[in-house]
């Protein structure tokens, strides 16, 4: 394994089904030609169905914006993923970093007498500061005692939503109301808006200025380089004199950290309260985001793009086709795993071109093998859990 | 004393989903895959059962639609994970992302997301009144019953005693040596996962079925991570997971009785809910360091 960095050569043409672009474009194919069935059992015709759900968002002013603001959160939690299982760290608990996330903007949101300049950054840090609060325990079980990540992340997910009714039910319940709505965060913590007539906010902005800063912190900078190096290979990496624990420490955080952005987003620009509804899966969202983007950021932002578009597309064709809109989830769900398996078959035809039966290390996809994992690495994958 | 016993009847009732469910996970990942589809497998065990259920009246045609939805759910992740070799963490979730969209999607197409329909669900056996005051903890579910004496035994004896069960070990320790053994690697990370599917399935239809008698959303609660986290603090053996799950059953049932009870009310109940949750990841933490993985967990095999 080089540790250095460098500029890998696309063996195979744009044009060819395996090269990134390609699989995608055929990935998407797949998942539409296997949704037609619950479509067609909806009483929609597909081909309608895919209209509504892919062009006619993008037909109007409005519903482009509407994309970009369904584009915000899942921007964020799938950069959030791309960077932890970037770094070898199994994060699947970004729904849970999100929430707590969320309840720390709601809560700086409530506070009175400061200018929209200090509040305002205040929540986007609060948030942060929430989200790498709730990954903080799985990274230190992980590191210290070598407790797998994934059970931790995962459980702490409901948790993180029971804490949410706890203090919607509880001290946060609408005193006007009585819903269980957290009280309306003052004038002076909502993040403005960028455009007229649009609920484009702050947090997209945000959103894109993480994309760019965590691309750039991935691929041109030493910690960028350590935390490839441990994703790639943690005995490789402890090898070559790097502090195995205390990178994935960081990873983790600084993955959490950016899930809680996301709802502190959706907190102060969006929703302007906490609901228990804050977040319709965006952390497991996140997953398919950084899966399809293949865990680069240009691929991350081109498939939160695509998914914020289906988002809005399946809540437009809902109306207009009566098709259930739980359909996106069908879809979204239908794509992860069509990706996932199109990402394997690459990666077992590149490798059954170098050498029969050895799993593949072609140069073109390393992001995306350690996404597959099951490199011969996870050997070490495993041994980095030892303390 | 009816306090005690009254707690461990419910430990028992709330212990099976678990039970079902953990132990169809301890084969996966004794075959050395790791299933995360767990959580969306119970689900739509949950929904599938149901929905049979309330269109054709029998309670037995839901519970055997559970069960083929939880066999089609593990070969779907034995496709991805042992033919295509795909990474199992990634097909886990989604697998569980699309069982719940397409139960939820259905729910809506059945039933239209209204107001919750019902049916009647299986009874709790009755005991004996001779029993006395031990009644109610022999007074379970069918499903309960079957958990604890057919399924776990059943299952702890497959796994350690019958060949089927030293083939599933074999191909998640050393596949490579399995397959040198003539054991076919691919086959049998099938049945494991097909067999777990339909387990999971079916403790997901023990909410519809028996405990509930309706569907609702969320109705699993992320008890398929649960069910993953037992399986590491017992480490992969039947008994242990068991145990476990008893642990977590009688900690959710302890929470339960606690919110009745007088100075306990100014806790948020959320909060209660949350502590069998935490109680696991504690439970880990104290028994789950360094434990030892199958061999070949999370590794896909091919021949070379």
């Amino acid at each position: 394994m080089t540790l250095v960095r460098t500029r890998l050569p696309r063996p195979s043409s744009l044009a060819s089904p395996w090269s990134t672009p390609g699989l995608v474009v055929v990935a998407v194919l797949l998942t539409f030609l296997l949704t037609a069935g619950p479509i067609l059992m909806a009483g929609a015709n597909p081909i309608d169905a895919y209209v509504q759900f892919l062009i006619v968002p993008l037909t109007s002013r409005f519903s482009i914006l509407e994309v970009l603001v369904a584009s915000t959160p899942i921007l964020l939690t799938g950069t959030a993923v791309a960077l932890a299982f970037r770094g070898g760290y199994w994060n699947i608990g970004a729904e849970g970093q999100l929430l707590v996330g969320a309840i720390v903007a709601a809560a700086l949101g409530q506070v009175s007498g400061l200018p929209q300049v200090v509040q305002v950054p205040l929540i986007i840090l609060g948030g942060a500061l929430g989200g790498g609060l709730w990954a903080l325990g799985p990274a230190v079980l992980r590191v210290r005692f070598g407790i797998d990540e994934v059970v931790t992340t995962l459980l702490l997910n409901p948790v993180a939503l029971l804490l949410v009714d706890a203090l919607l039910h509880g001290p946060w319940r609408d005193p006007v109301s009585g819903f269980p709505e957290s009280p309306r965060i003052v004038d002076a913590a909502e993040f403005p808006q960028l455009l007229e007539r649009s609920r484009l906010h702050l947090g997209f902005l945000v959103a894109m200025v993480v994309v760019v800063a965590i691309g750039y912190v991935i691929s041109r900078t030493p910690a960028g380089l350590r935390l490839r190096a441990v994703g790639l290979s943690p005995n490789g990496a402890r090898f070559a004199g790097i502090d195995v624990s205390r990178t994935l420490l960081l990873t983790a955080l600084a993955s959490g950290a950016i899930a809680g952005i996301a709802g502190a987003g959706e907190v102060a620009g969006m929703q302007y309260r906490l609901t228990s509804g804050i977040s319709p899966g965006y952390g497991y969202t996140g997953i398919v985001v950084a899966t399809l983007g293949t865990l680069t950021m240009p691929g991350v932002t081109l498939a939160a793009l695509f998914l914020g578009d289906l988002a809005v597309g399946a809540s437009s064709a809902g109306r207009a086709l009566g098709i259930p809109s739980q359909l996106g989830a069908v879809v979204q769900g239908t794509l992860l795993l069509v990706t996932i398996g199109l990402l394997a078959v690459r990666r077992n035809r590149a490798a059954g071109a170098v050498r029969p039966g050895a799993v593949g290390q072609d140069a073109e996809s390393v992001a995306s093998d350690v996404v597959m994992g099951a490199t011969e690495d996870e050997d070490a994958a495993q041994d980095g859990r030892e303390p | 004393m009816n306090f005690i016993v009254d707690l461990i009847a419910a430990t028992l009732r709330n212990a099976t989903p678990l039970v079902y469910g953990a132990v169809g996970e301890t084969y996966a990942e004794r075959s050395g895959v790791l299933n995360l589809g767990i959580e969306g497998t119970m689900y739509a065990g949950a929904f599938s059962g149901f929905a049979v259920a309330y269109t054709t009246g029998s309670l037995l045609l839901g519970l055997v639609a559970a069960i083929v939805v939880g066999l089609v759910a593990g070969s779907l992740m034995a496709f991805l994970t042992v033919t295509l070799g795909a990474n199992q963490h990634v097909s886990g979730i989604g697998l569980t992302i699309l069982l719940i969209g397409l139960s939820e999607f259905f729910n809506r197409l059945m039933f239209g997301g209204t107001e919750v329909q019902r049916i009647d669900p299986f009874p709790q056996l009755e005991a004996p009144t001779i029993l006395g005051s031990l009644a109610p903890l022999f007074s379970q579910y069918g499903l309960t019953w079957i958990a604890f004496l057919v399924v776990v035994p059943g299952a702890w004896w497959v796994l350690n005693r019958s060949s089927f069960g030293l083939e599933v070990r074999a191909v998640g320790e050393n596949p490579e040596a399995a397959d040198a053994a003539g054991i076919r690697v691919a086959q049998t990370r099938y049945l494991a996962l097909m067999l777990g599917g339909a387990l999971m399935a079916i403790g997901g239809a023990f909410f519809t079925l028996a405990l509930l008698g309706s569907f609702t959303l969320d109705i699993i609660a992320g008890r398929g991570w649960v069910a993953i986290a037992l399986v590491i603090f017992g480490r992969w053996r039947i008994m242990r997971v068991v145990g476990g799950a008893l642990l977590f059953a009688a900690v959710y049932s302890l929470q339960l009785r606690l919110r009745i009870l007088p100075g306990w009310g100014d806790v948020p109940f959320e909060l209660l809910l949350a502590l069998p949750y935490l109680v696991v990841i504690v439970a880990l933490a104290i028994s789950g360091r360094n434990v030892e993985y199958p061999g070949a967990y999370l590794k896909p095999y091919r021949r070379s």
